[in-house]
């Protein structure tokens, strides 16, 4: 079985490729790539035969118009499952993975029981395995994610998974993050690391504020993050550790994160789309779809994300997809869980808030979600021939609208429903198989 | 202005001058049957409110009652206490099976900011906040500026000081949006710990000396220091507080002479504000719950009772 993905822009940030070209996909790899200059020497028949490729035994997409690149990864999703398959499964979450573009995803571990040792590990592992997408986990740093003791962390590599993280329960100690990282650095994997120094945050719901002040919420300081950020990198500092920072917020954060750069200490950093696509006055309304951990910050902040995406201090657009029941948000706003899908609206919020404001390239903007994480996770991609057909075709031009009802994922709960944005995928490929969306094929006589 | 163009009071903070001053208007009114041998109108007759506490409360809630029944309306009490809502049914739920007996206005208090615009949203009916959380208590905000205007003749110009606690407070929001709707200069003074982050962006001037904030103004109203803020480490010791944000005789001379105190209840008596500035002559504590019942009476009225005129009651 071959298939051609016909006359698309083709972008690979692996190999810091952009043209427009044929892609031909045949074992489920990558066969080639066709630019014009091959087309004009040789007909897609030639090339077939010279693969020993079946012309009968394929089909030609037409790609005109779209952009064509390796499949996205997602390294930071909750898919909820041992535990909360109320909210989400694997299965829901990897569809809503596909429908979003993904092929990729790297699952959070504060599951139930909290993804802490081989056995859980492999379980997420053999059920992401069920799914058409590749699933990955990160393992807790500590039991049970209690933030007291050490995890199994061998027993977590040895059984897969490919980095650790204290997500939804910061490890407040300095003292154990030290150790943690000094032990996580003998496997050579990354911490992902959520900041924020929980003594300045009792049940604080969000960004400490003029808004928040106005609506007598409990505040959420910028400097609870920031001050866990810098401490991180220091830890980072001192034990040599891959040290990466999840969803960023703060102008503060980013300064960090540059110092910590410049200084060639091994720190990274992602953000999320509604950080650099809200502020907190998306709560004035009081509305907890829009609640999140970290919370939205100020358009200040949300500057300095996009100047940090653009001078490559962030180096990952993550979407910290956290998927909740209705009777989860649909309360008081102080009791409402924290959390934003994310897996379905990323792609047209960064098309539109990034590539189409002119913060970022289109190539930039898929790097930091196809090369960027897979070189902090050892993830292998792109489209060198050989390489395993995972590809994300989007039209970057098509508007869409958000409709939650229409999500693959169980949750509904994100602050965009009705947005008109541009940026659609059209279809994702996982192991040369389309896995969501759909491509119009095209008689093979028309390429010959 | 002679009606309410809305479903909801919810705050202060998006209403209109016009709308304050014809709620005010409305409320002086009322007032004159509060003190009528037979308090009894039938404006409201047939009409169902619902007090819905998730809070505890002694004034808002008698006045809300008593200012129904004045008007003839049936009311019915729930609080968190002795209702399903102890069985766990969500705040929701409990709004919809309330509506669908057939209520025509919830009085809502609750603990968490933005309750009643929940309850707004998912209701029909009217709703009126009678405080949430640390966002608005605006029945209390229109009463208050019914006591001042009652006993100055006017709100606008006057200079108005809040003192205490304004981080944890709904009263001060409510305060400081509606005095300065009205014209009022508005000053805060109270421990830097209390004050809520970026304050001074709101229409208000804040003082960290009580003395200096004192100067020259024309009304000071008095928050409730609630001790348990003490364990959380907003302030050392009540004595402390006492001493730097009390307000006593001695210094409410630097006030102007016919300075009005007011205190929104319940009071700590020798510590906020002492006895005898509480029982004392510039004191209109016990005015403002009067006026606590006619402002209520006006803003049942005017969402419940339709458009015409309050005369033709």
């Amino acid at each position: 079985m071959w298939a051609l993905l016909r006359n698309g822009q083709v972008i690979d940030p692996f190999r810091d490729y952009t043209g427009t070209a044929d892609v031909l996909i045949a074992g489920g790899s990558v066969a080639a790539l066709i630019d014009r200059c091959d087309r004009e020497r040789q007909s897609l028949r030639t090339i077939l035969i010279q693969l020993d490729l079946d012309e009968r035994d394929g089909q030609v997409f037409d790609c005109s118009g779209f952009v064509i690149c390796p499949g996205l990864i997602d390294i930071h999703v909750h898919l909820r499952e041992p535990g909360y398959e109320y909210k989400e499964t694997i299965a829901t979450g990897a569809r809503a993975a596909a429908a979003g573009g993904f092929t990729t995803v790297v699952a959070m571990p504060n599951t139930m029981p909290a993804v802490d040792n081989g056995a859980v590990v492999r379980y997420v592992l053999d059920r992401g395995r069920e799914t058409p997408i590749r699933v990955f986990t990160a393992g807790a740093a500590t039991k049970a994610n209690n933030g007291a003791e050490m995890a199994e962390i061998a027993d977590m590599v040895e059984a897969g998974a490919i980095a650790l993280s204290d997500d939804a329960f910061p490890i407040q100690s300095a003292d154990l993050m030290r150790r943690v990282m000094e032990y996580a650095r003998m496997f050579n994997i990354p911490i992902l690391t959520h900041c924020e120094d929980k003594s300045m945050t009792q049940d604080a719901v969000m960004n400490e504020g003029l808004v928040c002040t106005i609506l007598g919420l409990r505040p959420w300081p910028r400097q609870a993050e920031e001050i866990m950020i810098w401490r991180n990198i220091l830890l980072a500092d001192l034990t040599g550790c891959r040290v990466h920072i999840q969803h960023v917020t703060t102008r503060g954060g980013v300064e960090a994160v540059r110092w910590a750069k410049s200084r060639g200490i091994p720190v990274s950093c992602e953000t999320c789309p509604h950080y650099f696509s809200l502020t907190d006055e998306a709560l004035l309304t009081f509305d907890t779809n829009a609640k999140c951990c970290p919370p939205l910050r100020t358009s200040d902040d949300v500057e300095a994300l996009k100047e940090g995406l653009a001078d490559g201090t962030i180096d990952i657009i993550a979407s910290d997809h956290a998927p909740h029941a209705q009777e989860e948000k649909e309360v008081e706003f102080q009791d409402a869980a924290f959390g934003i899908v994310g897996l379905e609206t990323a792609v047209p919020i960064v098309i539109t808030n990034l590539v189409k404001t002119g913060t970022l390239t289109i190539e930039q903007a898929i790097s930091k979600m196809t090369a960027a994480p897979a070189k902090l996770l050892g993830l292998s991609g792109g489209l060198a021939v050989g390489s395993a057909a995972d590809i994300t075709v989007l039209d970057p031009n098509c508007e869409v609208v958000i409709n939650s009802s229409t999500f693959q994922s169980k949750g509904r709960n994100t602050p965009f429903d009705g947005w008109k944005l541009s940026g659609k995928v059209v279809a994702t490929i996982v192991n040369g198989e389309i896995v969501s969306g759909e491509l119009k094929t095209v008689p093979i006589e028309d390429c010959c | 202005m002679t009606q309410l163009h809305r479903k909801d009071i919810l705050g202060l903070q998006d209403m209109s001058s016009e709308e304050i001053q014809l709620i005010l208007d409305t409320a002086e009114s009322y007032k004159e049957i509060l003190s009528r041998s037979v308090k009894k109108v039938p404006i409201l007759r047939g009409k169902s409110i619902c007090t819905l506490f998730y809070e505890n409360s002694t004034r808002t809630r008698c006045s809300f009652e008593l200012a129904a029944k004045i008007m003839s309306a049936d009311t019915t009490a729930v609080s968190t206490a002795g209702s399903s809502i102890q069985k766990g049914e969500s705040f929701k739920d409990t709004l919809l099976t309330l509506e669908a007996m057939g209520m025509d206005l919830f009085v809502i208090r609750h603990s968490a900011s933005g309750a009643p615009h929940f309850a707004a949203k998912i209701l029909k009916s009217s709703v009126i906040n009678a405080g949430d959380g640390m966002h608005e208590h605006p029945t209390q905000g229109l009463l208050d500026m019914l006591t001042i205007r009652q006993n100055k003749g006017r709100i606008e110009g006057l200079k108005v000081l809040i003192v205490g606690d304004i981080m944890h407070s709904r009263v001060a929001r409510s305060n400081i949006w509606g005095l300065s709707k009205m014209g009022a200069h508005v000053r805060l003074c109270g421990p830097r710990t209390l004050l809520p982050a970026e304050i001074e962006k709101l229409p208000v001037e804040v003082y960290d000396n009580l003395d200096m904030a004192l100067e020259d103004v024309d009304v000071v109203n008095v928050l409730r220091i609630q001790l348990e803020r003490m364990n959380r480490g907003f302030f050392p010791s009540v004595r402390e507080y006492s001493a730097l944000f009390g307000i006593n005789k001695d210094r409410l001379r630097r006030a102007k002479p016919d300075v009005l105190v007011m205190h929104p209840g319940p009071m700590n008596r020798g510590i906020e504000i002492t006895p005898d500035v509480a029982d004392g002559e510039f004191a209109v504590i016990t005015e403002q719950v009067t006026n606590g019942v006619a402002v209520r009476m006006a803003l049942l009225y005017l969402l419940l009772g339709g458009g015409g005129h309050v005369g033709s009651a």
